[in-house]
């Protein structure tokens, strides 16, 4: 990562986290868990708590809808690491990779309900755009969404907004099939805490 | 609380640890970044590729920014303030469009 204090400026305590981590589940500590540890009390530690709430809180919305919006707001951002990681969560909690990838390749061809597809829609013009007009937002409603959806849908967009920007500045290193996995598991069952 | 409103409150307790609580970079610095406004060369060039074009973001960027004489701490605070401000600034519209649209929708 870069700065290259995000490499090695970790308490002692961390350090061996990180250690113990990497002896039982095989893989090093991937760099967006890591920067969560970095001077926690300025970022990570309101950051996790905000992700997870928008990721795992309640929602009308199942995990696997929200770790699609994870994936396709970070495909809008090009966000190489974003989109391994969630292409994966998202493909493992649905057991369908081939709908997630179906999205992400056209959205409009998709194998996907209305009401999800109007929602990613909306998301991508507002990640692409920086603004959303109130005609966007009724074409979603109209779609059978509910205004409570909608308002979590844009939660999980500010946090992969956010966490797509860090990903690329820091320069985030990508993981094998094989890790991203790994992590998807992760994710899963822990979540973002 | 409802979840909705604690997904709101977790999102703004962010922002205002980022903005308003101790950092090594001075507080206006920080807003400066979080906003992409009056953040001075050639750190501004950072600042900017964070907002727009994230992808874009090179080692030489840092190296220039450090070389202005940032620290490494402080540029990691003001990439965070820039990351989490342009999405903040989404979130907002985002949801002034939604209650636009609701409450035009319960008027028709």
């Amino acid at each position: 990562m870069r700065p290259d204090i995000l490499n090695r400026a970790y308490s002692p305590g961390t350090k061996a986290l990180f250690g113990l981590i990497r002896v039982f589940s095989g893989w090093p500590v991937p760099d967006a868990a890591k920067i969560v540890f970095y001077r926690p009390g300025f970022y990570g530690s309101r950051a996790k708590a905000f992700t997870h709430a928008a990721m795992r809180g309640r929602s009308a919305w199942s995990v696997a809808d929200r770790e699609l919006m994870a994936a396709y707001v970070s495909t809008v951002n090009e966000s190489a690491f974003c989109i391994g990681a969630h292409t994966a969560t998202a493909g493992r909690a649905y057991r369908d990779e081939v709908k997630v990838r179906a999205v992400l390749a056209d959205l409009e061809s998709a194998p996907v309900d209305e009401g999800l597809r109007a929602t990613l829609r909306m998301l991508g013009k507002l990640t692409r755009e920086g603004r959303v007009a109130a005609e966007d937002m009724r074409q979603v409603l109209s779609a059978g969404v509910s205004r409570r959806q909608v308002e979590d849908a844009l939660a999980v967009c500010a946090a992969f907004n956010t966490t797509d920007r860090l990903a690329d500045a820091f320069g985030f290193e990508l993981l094998s099939p094989e890790g991203f996995d790994a992590g998807a598991m992760y994710l899963l069952r822990r979540g973002y805490r | 609380m409802p979840d909705e409103d604690k997904k709101l409150a977790a999102h703004r307790a962010l922002v205002d640890r980022v903005l308003n609580g101790e950092g090594e970079a001075s507080a206006e610095l920080r807003a400066g970044a979080f906003g992409n406004v009056g953040v001075p060369p050639p750190l501004d060039a950072l600042i900017s590729k964070v907002v727009t074009s994230p992808a874009e973001i090179t080692d030489a960027d840092f190296a220039a920014a450090k070389a202005s004489g940032f620290s490494e701490d402080q540029l990691f605070e003001l990439v965070v303030c820039a990351a989490v401000g342009v999405s903040a600034r989404q979130y907002e519209a985002g949801l002034a469009a939604l209650a636009e649209a609701a409450s035009t929708g319960e008027a028709g």
